[in-house]
This record gives structure tokens, sequence and C-alpha cells, in this order.
């Protein structure tokens, strides 16, 4: 039960001990961007777009706010250069994912993304599109993991081939009765993507379902035909 | 489908409920059957109790697991930074075009299956094929016809 | 076999090991490790055996099986004591002439000799340049056990330094010697291994554990692999003297799959390590409870990474975590763990025995002991070498390494695997040194050290480890997943001849962010190849950009093949081997590449006789118009 001091932007802020920097940065109004970071679920640290810089003595280093806890005397900066320089291309890395204007505006979020594109003064991005709507920050999977208890949307793969999928033998019994037939997913997911791409609807034993079947990448006819040969339908 | 039942079943029953020993039944599993079924996943999450999202990221996750039948006869080049910088770019080139699948597939007859790895630890040898255990050093395109040719 | 109660029953043992082995009896020793079983050691041991019975020197000569001695490029290799004679490139075919010549007749078969370059023959492995300049105080005893032999190591003095530490020193003193003798991680973080002990030692919580980290990810190091497979009781008896330093009872050992051999040869050793009492309750008779639990990876890169490792082990996906709370002190399952790698742990017994200050006096000021690189590349001697800390590369590439292959010009040297640098020819007196290393832009890594000649294209290098980081990028946060990935997508660009003005700059601006904001170190050290590369080759990729043109010779899309035809004799040997039949003309007419048939795949280039070298490659200049089809060659003079 122990306090701490600590000075964000050279505010001074108490905070109890065991907080994140976030937290004690919003209890203070100080607004740190987040995106993959909600206040029913537990902290991810994937998106990085709340790190800010903090300086221990002589050294100074950059790191999550969300997942790291306040320390007396530690001294916060959240828009030093190093964090708006780096900030501005994690921005413009997302962007080559998800086309701004397709973004819904969720009103539980403290900002849109759209205005948190014009404080960076992005408008496009200068990198190969990529665009799969979904920027895994991994709100969905963890929404029905943590909260739901149900695990039908999960991660499969990794790298660049990670993506979001859904288990349609568990989906048809759990998300038709989901927050009143609404998807309690598409309520945290930040892009929009569900129920949009996601909402493919499948036929799943005469249900219908949100679709995609975890299958491991390559060439998919390759895939259809070999499982074909063993008898596995 | 669950391949061969008795021993799958024995596989999975040495780690029964325990959750932290998924990775370790999947490769028992995997070495047994050289693929795992739908099926053998989720009798995995069952009877181990971990959530099927998470069998499903771990057997995706990590190279060592097929989602898909694999061919009789396993063909690796090796992709390693000492094999990649005496030719085995060009290697890998003349093995598709002898073997007619791309890294990662199995043919059509589950002839063969041709997977990339990223060091063989025999760097003296590079570049490197291996093919149903034998090492290879750079074969030439006739080498490989004629290896592939021998295995039926 | 019996157990074990005392120190005293272990000296009893070596003891009895000692006189029951006779130090003049013939033994055959062939390197039995993953680099000779691929040049087929195997069947040169049934050779071997087959022949030692028809000679009817049954009983009489002994055979044993080791790990890798390091020697790689001139596998199998063969040593018969006692003369200690040394023959390299051993097949089966050569094995009924060994028996006859040196078993038989007692005389030295030259022509399996190692031959230096004034044509000299030598005999004794020790004397070989190979081995002469590098100090194998833990890699040497590969060459002298049988891994499946806990006997063997125990005759060597194997676990006299856990009898030591059990008996003699307290878990304080013993954790100060390992502080004392300066040893840093060997795994590629190079932290100081004693902090790291004390850290897990004095982290809250009665449960800790020990971790043996033998994933060894990088491509072209394998020298943990070796170890493991040639010296596991080394790594197992560091291990419980770390366990017991921290006050653990429960280890871990995360092997990779890929290394069938040496997860075989572990779980010998624990197995026979818990028979003789070294290992589970009661180790030797002091009261100490310890033992392994071997967990196999699956095939991540990204699994190596300490953090991820643990997580692993958990059974979950091997995502790295956080590391604002050390594993140290908040590992497996929230417990305190520590993790070294499999040539750290190795060293432990080394400095037990010999003393801290024996091991602080080899090496640099920051960096002590010694360091097990695998040599591999465009050098001739390609092999695992262990050398003391401070010597130059230089050394290592030329005296040790035997110099580049076929006479080419060196380029750069290459270390730490993917989240290292190239470090080019100006700097190759730079000695080997944690932060020597780092200071120029690459870091010491898990000991992989890649030579590269005239022929490598570092534009393209730094193309293959973005390439591999992308594969092997768990995928969790977005700078090392999408920046890498767009990374990549430039480089791509370059290498086929469609880079532009700026692409230098904005391959800068991604990777300080990618270093800054990563969740891991492998998105952090990510983008070290790409910009030591730029650093120190930045012509090279001003010369893809601007001119479109690879010295190197190496990226297709900016090549092309031709045919002098003042040169060609016509003589269809590259017509025949062209995969794609895009070389037109016929005898006696001039052979002429058709540029859009044509895929580079540069066999005519390799075909083309010697004295001809009609064929040439050309970058960044516009290919000559083809003469027309079927003019005559030009013969050449003399003919």
């Amino acid at each position: 039960m122990g306090e701490v001091t600590l000075t964000i932007d050279g505010k001074e802020i108490k905070a109890k001990k065991g907080m994140m920097i976030l937290e004690a940065a919003q209890s203070a109004g100080i607004h740190i961007p987040t995106l993959c970071h909600h206040e029913e679920l537990t902290s991810y640290g994937a998106c990085r777009l709340c790190t800010v810089e903090i300086i221990k003595g002589k050294k100074s280093r950059l790191v999550t706010s969300c997942t790291y806890p306040v320390e007396d005397g530690l001294v916060v900066k959240t828009e030093s250069e190093r964090v708006m320089k780096g900030r501005k291309i994690l921005l413009e890395l997302i962007l080559a994912r998800w086309h701004i204007d397709k973004a819904i505006e969720l009103d539980h979020w403290p900002w849109t993304a759209k205005a948190l594109l014009e404080n960076y003064g992005l408008e496009q991005t200068r990198f190969q599109e990529n665009t799969t709507m979904c920027i895994l920050c991994g709100l969905c999977v963890r929404y029905c993991a943590e909260v739901k208890k149900a695990n039908v949307l999960g991660f499969v793969g990794r790298g660049i081939k990670r993506q979001v999928v859904i288990y349609p033998e568990l989906a048809v019994k759990v998300c038709p009765t989901c927050q009143g037939g609404k998807m309690g997913c598409s309520f945290v997911c930040p892009t929009g993507v569900i129920p949009n791409d996601f909402a493919c609807i499948a036929l799943y034993g005469s249900k219908k379902i949100p679709l995609a079947y975890p299958v491991r990448e390559y060439d998919q006819d390759n895939i259809r035909e070999i499982l074909r040969s063993v008898g596995d339908s | 489908m669950v391949q061969n039942p008795p021993k799958t079943d024995g596989i999975i029953g040495k780690y029964e409920g325990d959750g932290s020993a998924l990775i370790q039944v999947l490769l028992e599993l995997q070495r047994e059957n050289q693929w795992l079924s739908r099926d053998v996943l989720r009798m995995v999450s069952e009877r181990l109790r971990v959530p099927l999202v998470q069998v499903y990221h771990v057997a995706t996750f990590y190279k060592a697991f097929n989602l898909v039948p694999r061919g009789r006869h396993a063909v690796v080049v090796c992709l390693g930074t000492a094999c990649q910088i005496r030719g085995a770019p060009r290697l890998l080139d003349k093995v598709t075009q002898s073997l007619k699948i791309r890294p990662g597939e199995t043919s059509k007859d589950l002839r063969f299956s041709l997977d990339t790895v990223n060091c063989l630890g025999c760097c003296a040898l590079g570049p490197v094929m291996v093919i149903d255990g034998e090492y290879h050093s750079g074969p030439s395109t006739k080498e490989i016809e004629q290896i592939i040719a021998a295995c039926k | 076999m019996p157990r074990l109660n005392s120190a005293t029953d272990l000296k009893g043992l070596r003891r009895d090991l000692f006189t029951r082995r006779d130090p003049n009896k013939p033994c055959v020793t062939i390197c039995s490790g993953t680099g000779c079983h691929a040049y087929g050691s195997e069947k040169v041991a049934e050779a071997f055996i087959r022949e030692i019975q028809k000679n009817g020197l049954q009983g009489k000569v002994d055979i044993r099986r080791t790990g890798c001695h390091g020697f790689c490029e001139k596998g199998t290799i063969v040593i018969i004591s006692p003369e200690e004679i040394c023959y390299l490139r051993v097949k089966p075919d050569d094995v009924p002439e060994v028996v006859s010549t040196t078993l038989v007749g007692g005389k030295v078969l030259e022509r399996l000799l190692f031959k230096d370059d004034d044509g000299r023959k030598i005999v004794h492995e020790g004397e070989i340049p190979f081995y002469k300049h590098q100090s194998r105080i833990v890699f040497g005893n590969n060459k002298l056990i049988d891994p499946k032999s806990i006997d063997d190591y125990i005759a060597l003095g194997g676990y006299g330094a856990l009898a030591k530490i059990l008996f003699e020193m307290s878990p304080e003193q013993t954790l100060d010697e390992i502080k004392k003798s300066g040893l840093r991680g060997r795994g590629g973080g190079g932290f100081p291994t004693g902090t790291k002990w004390e850290t897990t030692r004095n982290a809250p919580g009665e449960i800790k554990y020990v971790i043996v980290n033998c994933d060894e990810g990088d491509p072209g190091a394998y020298g943990d692999r070796s170890l493991m497979e040639g010296n596991p009781h080394s790594v197992l008896e560091g291990l419980i003297i770390g366990a017991y330093a921290i006050g653990s009872h429960q280890g871990f050992v995360y092997v990779r799959q890929e290394y069938p051999l040496a997860v075989e040869n572990l779980s010998i050793a624990l197995n026979q390590a818990r028979e003789y009492g070294l290992l589970g309750e009661n180790i030797l008779g002091s009261g100490f409870d310890f033992d392994v639990k071997v967990h196999c990876g699956a095939g991540a890169f990204v699994s190596g990474e300490s953090s991820a490792l643990m997580t692993a082990i958990e059974g979950k996906v091997g995502e790295p975590r956080p590391k604002y709370i050390r594993t140290a002190v908040s590992g497996i399952w929230e417990r305190p763990s520590n993790l070294n790698n499999v040539k750290t742990w190795a060293t432990v017994p080394v400095i037990i025995n010999k003393g801290a200050d024996w091991f602080a006096g080899i090496g640099t000021k920051g960096s002590k002991g010694t360091m097990i690189f695998s040599l591999v590349g465009k050098v001739n001697n390609t092999g695992l070498v262990e050398v003391p800390m401070g010597i130059t590369l230089r050394d290592i590439i030329y005296k040790i390494g035997g110099g580049i292959r076929e006479g080419k010009k060196f380029k750069g040297v290459q270390t730490g695997g993917p989240s290292g640098g190239v470090i080019p020819e100006s700097l190759i007196d730079t000695p080997v040194d944690f932060d020597e290393l780092s200071e120029l832009g690459s870091m010491m890594g898990s000991g992989g050290m890649i030579v590269m000649d005239e022929d490598t294209c570092m534009v393209d290098i730094a193309r293959y480890f973005l390439n591999f980081l992308t594969e092997e990028s768990c995928g969790k946060c977005i700078p090392c997943r999408e920046g890498i990935f767009q990374m990549l997508q430039i480089l791509n660009r370059i290498c086929e001849g469609e880079g532009k003005e700026g692409d230098i700059d904005l391959l800068e601006e991604i990777a300080e962010m990618v270093k800054d904001f990563s969740l891991c170190a492998l998105g952090a050290t990510a983008p070290n190849p790409v910009l030591s590369t730029i650093k120190y080759f930045r012509e090279e990729y001003e010369a893809h950009i601007k001119t479109k043109r690879c010295p190197a010779f190496t990226c297709k899309k900016l090549m092309s093949y031709y045919i002098d035809p003042k040169k060609c004799q016509a003589c269809m040997i590259c017509r025949k081997n062209c995969p794609v039949d895009a070389i037109g003309g016929g005898k006696g007419l001039v052979h002429i590449v058709d540029q859009v048939k044509c895929t580079k795949c540069g066999t005519c280039f390799e075909v083309c006789p010697a004295r001809f070298g009609a064929v040439t490659r050309l970058s960044g200049v516009r290919v000559p118009k083809p003469v027309p089809a079927g003019t005559k060659m030009i013969r050449e003079r003399g003919e």
C-alpha cells in the first residue's frame, strides 16, 4: 500500500505502488495515446504507441507506459523528441494496414484515430500497403478470453503472417448470445474490422457465424489437394 | 481423423491434464504421425485442458509442426548464412525445379515434402541438401535428378 | 553402476578408472559430431570395427566415437593414440589401409595427414596451424570423450569441481568465485554471469530455477550444439554448480528439436548422472537436491530469447515479455529464474577447477576467458575455434582460418548473427571483445563468425537477415512485425533494380524507431545488419540505387550474362547446360544468350572453360547488341 512520487512532463504526481505509468498519467490528466490498451483487460504492450522516455539518474530509455510500473523519483517525458519521431513512423506503419477513412468512431475511446493522425501531421503512408484492416492489437482475443472466458478468437502464425481467426465449433455455441447478439468483440475493435470483413457469414452446420478457419499458410490449393488425398475432409 | 489412435492416445495419456507440456506432447505426436490433424489437436485441447486457441497458436507458431500430411521422403535445403553465401538460393532453385513443389509443400502423390531450415550446423559442406537424412554437398542438377528418381 | 555417496567415492572411482585404462593401449578416436556424421563418420566407424576384427586386433585396439573436434572442414577426423597421429578427410575406403599401415605396421599413412602451405606434412593435431593458435580450455575435451560414457568424463577429472564446491565451499563462496572471474554470458547478451546469479539468489521466493539455453538459433553458429553433443556432462556439472550457488533445486535444459543427437546424448548423460548419484536427491551425499527436466524447442528463433524461452517452458507460445521486471526476479511461473547459455555453463567447472584468478588472466579487461566461434563462410578452414578474448579478427581469419577460399579478396566478417553487423577489412585488427565489437555496430552474439569475400553483396546480406527476421519475428509488436517487413520491402526493391533516392534515409529512419520501440531484443537489434552495412558499404547501396549495379554480381535482377563473340569458341558446353535453353548458336557458330529467356542462373558462367572465358557478367551497363544469329566463331590464335 505504498505511495510513490514521480514526475511526468514536469508535473509531480503521486501514485500507488504497482500502478503503471499510463494509469498514473491518465489520473493526472496527461494524455498518452494508446491502441491496444483497455481498462477491463490486462496490459498487452503490443502497439508500442504509449511509449514514453524515462530518465533514471543519467540513463534514459524508452519503455511502454502501459507495462512499466511507477517508481519513486522516476522522471517521465511523454512527448520527447525521440518519442515523437518514433511514434510518427509507428503510425505510418499502422496506416499501411488500416485505411484511415474506413475507421469508425467508437465512443468509449478518448480520441479518434483521425484526430491522432492529424496530431502527427499524417495523411498517408510512405510504406507499401498491406491492407488487412486488422492491426493485430489483440483486443478482441483478450476480450473473448478474459471477459467472456470463451476463447472463440485466437492468434495463429507468427511474424507478418500472424492473424486472428475464429473457431466455428466454439462460435456457434457462444457468439449468438454474446452481448445480446451484437458480438462484444466488435465493441473493442479499434479499426472497425469486426464486423466488417470479419463477419463474412458462413454456414456451420446450418448456423450463420463469422468466418475464418485456421489452416497453415502456403499454397491453399496444395493443402486442399493433400488433405483430400488422405481422406481428411 | 485421428491417426494411429492407440499410439496417439498413449502419448497424450502421458501428459494428461498437464497444460505446460503442450509443446512436448505436440512434438511427440508430430514425430510419431508426421503431421497433426484437426481432430488430434482437438483431442489435445480437451485432455490437456488447454484452450483450443492456444493449441492452434502453438501448432502454427512453431516450424516443427505440420498441419498437412507429409510426403514419404523429406527434402530439406539449408538457408543458413554460411550456406547462403555459398550459393544456397541457387541450390533451392534447382531443387524446386526438379521436385516441382515449393518450400512448405508436399507433392500431390505424397512422395516428397520440401522444407527450408536456417542452419543444419554442417557449414563446411555448404550449400547443403538433405534427403531422408542423407547429406549432399552442393549437388548439381543432374545429381539431384538422380537422387530423386531413386526415391519411390 | 554403484552410487557415489561422497567426494571420496568419486575420487575412488576416478582412481579405479585410471588404473583400468592403459594409456599406451592403441585407440582409434573417430569424430562423430553432426558435422562429421554428414561426412559419413558412421560408415568410417563401422569400417574400423570390421577391419580391426579382420586383422585379429579385437580387444587390443579401442575405438572411441567422440563429439566434434572442431576442424569441420577436414572431416571425418580420426586420431590414433597413443602416438596422437591425426588423419583428416578419412573415408570408409581409406580404413583398411589405415589399419594395416598404422595399427598393424606402426607407420604413418602420409596421404591422410595435414599438409600446410609449404607442402609440409604434420603428424600431430596440436601442431596443425588451425589448432596451434587456439586455446581450447572448454572445447578441448571433446576429442577425448565418448559423450555417451560418463566414465570418460570422470576419468578426465569430471565432476571434481562439483565435489569441490559441495564440500569445500559455501554457496556464497561459489558465487563470489564466478563473480571474481569476470565471466560474461556467452549467449549474446554478454551480461556478467556472477551478477545475474546474485540477482537470482537474492530475489524473494523459495523456489528458483536454473536454465540452460541450447536453442542456438543464429544461422551459421553451432558451437552450442557441438558442446551439448560432445560433452554434455560439462554443461551439466556447470549447471549443478550454479544451482548450488543460487539455491535452486530444479533445472531445465531447453534444446532445439533440430538437434536430435544433442537431445539423445543429453538424456543419456542425465540418466547416467542420476545413477551415480551426481544428480537428483542428496548429490554425492552432500544433502543438496537438484534435478533437471529436458524441454525441446519446436522451431522458433525468437524462443531463444530468455523471456520467450521461459514462456515456452510454461507450455505457451514462445513470445517475449517486456523485461522491465528481470527474469532473474520473475521468470518461469513468475519465480526467479537464471538462464545462461550452454557455453557459459560449460565454462563454470573450468573456472572452479583452475581458479577465478587464472581465468581472469586470460582475455582483455572487459572480456575474460575464451570464446568459441563458428568460423564459417568463405574461409579455408571452416570449423569451431576457441580463442582467448583479445585476439584480433585478422588472426582468427588468417592464422587459424587459413585465409579466404580460392584466393579471393576478403571483404568483411559478420558476427553476432541476425543481431550483429558486418565488420569491414579496414577494421580487421579489432580485438575480439564484447565492448569493442558493440562499438563497431556489431556484437559478440553466440559466436557466429561468417567470413565474406568480394563475391558477397552486402545489400543482399542485409536483405537476407531481414528476410530471416521477418519469418522469425513473433509478430506481437508493431515495430518489429511491420517495421522489419517494410525495411525488407525497401531492400527487395533495391536488389531488384527499383531503388530510389531517399531509400537509404528511409531505411535509417525506420531502423531508429525499430531499435527504440521494439518489445524485445530481436526487434531492437534487427536493424543492426542494415545499419552496419550502410555504415561501411554505403557505396554498394548507392551503386544499386543510382546506377543499378551490383558490384559483387549477386543480385540477379541487376545482372546480365553476355557471351563475348570474340572469345567464344563455340564448344557447345554452355548451350548443353543451360536449364532453359536460352543460348542460341551452334557448332562453329557463336553462342548468343537470349536475354529474355535467361534466368540468370549463372550456369554458363560456371561451365565455360577457363581458357576461353567467353561468358562475362555485366551489371549496371547496357548489354551489347547481339551479333546476328549464325555468325561464325573466330578461331583462337595458335590453333
